[in-house]
């Protein structure tokens, strides 16, 4: 684990040009990623997690997009490239697997055929090695009797099934750096867990390095070397897995990991969601943009955008005026809960009277929750 | 399935019947007595050899008998005899019939062959000033009655330019040549406003196609636009193609009865047409029916098509 | 001390789009909300709507307009009049192969199309609209039988129809031709009407309206009826041009308005005699023919983009 850096990513910012205004959709966001890592990227819907994704692999393609910064691809900045460069690396050394299995493969053609069709144009393999490929592949996803569904049309598989040819048309051409764009959200349960394992095993295999962009915080939990947090276009922090989980420092992932039900709770315990809704991408508010709905926010928190800074020595970074576990957020709680400011009221209520804020210790290491 | 298609088949059955007695009660209904076109109003004087005439043409029989010997005779394939000519119109129909089938299959040919291609572009390059200018002139093509777009093509192309003949036909057993250069400008009249219908149903089909999150993969796997253009754009859209040539079939045939009759072409729609005005009843019947049977049969067959390949193949589940 | 305020926006967060924010939101800028709407179309949109209410007033005004020559007038016959004459002094475009006034043909002929197509449009909507709604809310047998007696009318193919009728009829005045044109027109504006009266009637709001006791007679004229308006609306726009050109196809096959009635079509088709003495008898009635059609296809098409881009707001 750990070796050269394969992906860094410096100040990318997105917007979408629409009627109503400028769609910010990405706001700066760097970091970078070591070959053979994994990456889990967590965030609400609207949060810019997808857009991020498709930015750096340059799949933005409308004629409304404008992605600024840059991505370092083993040396090679992404977003300076052409299109025809681009082309070449798509599913060579970069590819992305998508979220619904059911319309990312096209309905009219043979799955055989969307597994390899980019082998047969990138790398110059006739028909029948194309062929053996294909079923090397379904087989290696775990496709049974891969011989005769080669030939099938996509309806004809079941969802996991779906995602697992999508799956195996991503590896085809043993990219080194993968992107899965919530690949589990539109499967049922019990299959979700055998398609993240499924990912898990290639990406060791391959050692492929691997983001995983996700809104479930199950998903990445045990499975991804480091964590991404983003709301509302920015990383609210930033760490390796195990340390956002055990070490949680910013409010909205420490508010994400109590919204979690647990088999420990008692029933009918009510959910904890987050209070307030996320903020709308083209009417963002000064400050911080979890502001609103913060249970620690001060005046401080509308007037200036807190940067995201390292804490510690671990790499483990976070943007918040007053970061979860020190003295200055206890003591914002205290005079909030005073104020009885709603968000605020709402956290205590869920943990009782008498606690004060911060990770229930029963949370799971792996699997889902 | 096969419940649906009995459905169909009966309804064109039943539409077909309908329709051919509703023409038959018209035609004989409406101003103008049939006798005056077997015989001349000035040679009726004799009254006897007026109604000697009226039955041996089964004129002075009810409505319905007249109608039911018809329908009898009609599925033997005898259409009766003209009233003007006086030959079988079963033969005159199958004379004219090439003709007017040749000039529609030319015109949808040749519209296809332009729209597709257009319409693909158009659709893939969205907003562009191409796409602007080609949608613009498609708007124009709707605009344009066919018997406008005739006329100019004949001041141009027949009167100026003399290239091609202005009026007249010359059949497919009178060589080739000639054959081209008569239905040339006929088509491409009905074609010009084809291609306008064609072009924006599928520009707007692969705009929609294009949107589509498969063709996202396809490109994030590195394939070339050309190769997602066509090996899965278009699939969808051959499919609306067929669906809109079907339903665009009866501008098909009602404009080709107008061009026949601004080319003087010797086609069915100028026979009906002179059949009308000449009261030539069994005619007017047998080509009515025929053009109706050719509708309901198209109308059909495109809803066939329709409902079998568009649920199974485009909405997955 | 620290409530947390609703948010404000700096300028630096919120950038303006290409169009300020008035102008996304009729009416809150104080502009009417014609010129609204008026100004935001481009600008072949606004000649086409321009010209539309030209031709409009010109038909509508014809007899009001000053020294219009009598678009009838026989000076052929009487031999003072000049005959296919380009464009002059006395006669703006010209004069036909019977010396009639090109430009007066034009403007009544414009009223035979126009009328012939707006009626023709009423009627689908009222005639069509009635019975599709009646047939999409009350179902049952009427429906059934009204739905069949629609498809089996929709199978004929309209021009051939029309020209059947007409060749038999011995007058041909504007309203025997509507009449006759209404006779084909109601089965489409009928099916629409249906269609839409059906996913209407599922609705909330009219089992609602029942469930308080309006009664159906009141709920299909108040709820549904108003409903269906907006689907036929937009099926007239794009009639209104395919009207017109029926029209003038049927007055260019010599079946339409009777001669010497000024037509469009018929205008052309008489000028197709002389075509190479003097092409003015043709240009001009095709090219106002075109212009008029290609002005509501614009428009159709302008409406219809405003129309989705607005239900397909973020």
């Amino acid at each position: 684990m750990g070796g050269s850096e394969i992906l860094r990513v410096e100040d990318l910012h997105t917007s979408f040009f629409l009627p109503i205004g400028e769609l910010q959709a990405v706001r700066g966001v760097s970091f970078s990623l070591k070959r053979g890592r994994s990456l889990g990227i967590v965030g609400e819907s609207g949060s810019g997690k997808t857009v991020l994704a498709r930015s750096i692999m340059c799949l933005n393609l409308g004629s409304n997009v404008k992605t600024s910064g840059s991505a370092f691809f083993d040396g090679r900045d992404l977003l300076a490239l052409s299109r025809r460069e681009m082309r070449r690396l798509w599913g060579t050394e970069i590819a992305m697997i998508f979220q619904d299995p059911m319309t990312s493969l096209n309905p009219m053609v043979k799955i055989g055929r969307q597994v390899i069709e980019h082998l047969r144009q990138h790398k110059n393999v006739n028909r029948r090695e194309a062929k053996q490929t294909a079923l090397d592949l379904l087989n290696e996803v775990r496709i049974p009797e891969a011989e005769s569904r080669i030939d099938r049309l996509p309806h004809e598989l079941s969802g996991g099934m779906r995602q697992r040819v999508s799956i195996a048309s991503a590896l085809a051409c043993e990219p080194s750096l993968l992107f899965a764009d919530e690949p589990t959200t539109a499967l049922d349960v019990t299959v979700q867990h055998q398609i993240l394992n499924l990912l898990s095993r290639e990406q060791r295999q391959r050692n492929m390095t691997m983001v995983m962009v996700t809104h479930d915080l199950g998903v990445i939990a045990g499975r991804t070397d480091d964590t991404l947090v983003m709301y509302a276009g920015k990383v609210v922090e930033q760490a390796s897995t195990d340390e956002i989980f055990e070490k949680t420092q910013h409010p909205y992932t420490e508010a994400l990991m109590r919204s979690i039900p647990r088999t420990s709770q008692a029933s009918h315990t009510p959910l904890a969601a987050i209070t307030g809704r996320p903020p709308v991408a083209t009417h963002l508010p000064a400050g911080c943009a979890f502001s609103l709905r913060c249970p620690y926010v001060q005046p401080k928190c509308h007037e200036e955008d807190p940067p995201l800074v390292s804490i510690g020595t671990s790499g483990h970074k976070s943007a918040c005026w007053y970061p979860v576990g020190s003295d200055a957020n206890r003591e914002a709680f205290e005079r909030n809960l005073s104020d009885r400011l709603p968000q605020t009221l709402a956290v205590a209520e869920s943990l009782g009277a008498d606690q004060s804020p911060g990770i229930p210790a029963d949370l799971p290491d792996g699997g889902i929750a | 399935m096969s419940n649906m298609i009995a459905i169909r088949l009966t309804r064109l059955v039943v539409t077909v019947i309908v329709v051919s007695f509703v023409t038959f009660v018209g035609v004989n209904v409406l101003p103008g007595d049939p006798v005056n076109a077997l015989i001349p109003i000035d040679a009726q004087q004799d009254r006897e050899f007026v109604e000697q005439i009226r039955e041996e043409w089964g004129l002075n029989d009810p409505l319905i008998v007249r109608y039911g010997r018809w329908l009898g005779d009609a599925v033997q394939g005898d259409l009766g005899r003209s009233l003007v000519t006086g030959q079988p119109v079963t033969d005159e129909i199958t004379h004219r019939l090439p003709i007017t089938l040749e000039l529609m299959a030319v015109a949808v040919g040749f519209s296809l062959l332009i729209a597709v291609p257009l319409g693909a572009f158009t659709g893939y390059r969205e907003g562009r000033r191409s796409d602007r200018l080609v949608s613009g002139f498609a708007q124009a093509g709707l605009s344009l009655p066919v018997f406008v777009t005739g006329l100019i093509l004949i001041y141009v192309f027949a009167l100026k330019l003399q290239w091609f003949p202005a009026v007249g036909w010359n059949r497919l057993s009178n060589g080739l040549g000639p054959n081209l250069k008569s239905v040339a400008l006929p088509a491409l009249s009905l074609a010009v406003t084809e291609i306008a219908v064609y072009t924006r149903v599928l520009r707007s089909d692969m705009i929609a196609t294009l949107k589509e999150n498969y063709i996202l993969s396809a490109r994030a796997k590195g394939l070339t636009d050309r190769f997602i253009l066509f090996r899965h754009g278009l699939r969808p859209s051959l499919l609306t193609l067929v669906t809109v040539v079907g339903l665009n079939i009866g501008f098909l045939i009602g404009g080709s009865l107008v061009i026949e009759y601004l080319f003087a072409i010797p086609g069915l729609g100028k026979r009906l047409f002179s059949a009308i005005q000449q009261r030539d009843f069994m005619m007017v019947q047998a080509i009515t029916v025929l053009i109706t049977v050719f509708y309901v049969i198209v109308n059909t067959a495109t809803d066939l098509v329709y409902m079998v390949v568009d649920p199974r193949i485009r909405r997955t589940n | 001390m620290s409530k947390s305020s609703g948010g404000t926006w700096a300028p630096s967060m919120l950038r303006r789009g290409p169009r300020n924010a008035e102008q996304m939101f009729p009416g809150s800028s104080g502009k009417s909300w014609f010129g609204n709407w008026f100004g935001k179309m481009p600008w072949l949109t606004k000649l086409c709507f321009l010209w539309l209410i030209l031709v409009i007033l010109a038909a509508a005004l014809a007899d009001l307009i000053p020294g219009l020559a009598d678009p009838n007038y026989q000076g052929f016959v009487f031999g003072d009049g000049k005959t296919n004459e380009g464009p002059t002094a006395s006669h703006w475009l010209g004069t036909d192969n019977v010396s009639r006034d090109i430009l007066a043909r034009l403007i009544y002929g414009a009223r035979v199309s126009l009328i012939f197509a707006f009626s023709l449009v009423a009627i689908g909507i009222i005639v069509g609209g009635t019975l599709g709604s009646i047939a999409g809310y009350f179902r049952g047998l009427l429906e059934t039988f009204l739905m069949a007696l629609v498809d089996t009318w929709l199978s004929f193919p309209a021009l051939i129809g029309l020209v059947f009728i007409t060749t038999m009829l011995g007058m041909r005045n504007l309203l025997v031709l509507v009449l006759v044109g209404a006779v084909f027109v109601w089965p489409s504006y009928t099916r629409i009407a249906r269609a839409t009266a059906l996913s209407v009637s599922g609705q909330d709001f009219v089992t609602a309206a029942r469930a308080i006791g309006t009664s159906r007679k009141r709920i299909l004229v108040r709820e549904i009826f108003p409903n269906v308006l907006p689907a036929l609306l937009a099926y007239s726009l794009v009639g209104l041009p395919v009207l017109i050109i029926l029209e003038s196809t049927l007055s260019f096959l010599g079946l339409g308005v009777e001669i010497p009635t000024a037509s469009w079509g018929g205008m052309i088709n008489q000028a197709r005699q002389d075509l190479l003495i003097n092409i003015w008898p043709a240009v001009w009635p095709a090219v106002t023919l075109f212009m008029t059609v290609y002005s509501f296809n614009n428009l159709a098409d302008w409406v219809r983009t405003q129309a989705a881009t607005r239900s397909a707001a973020i």
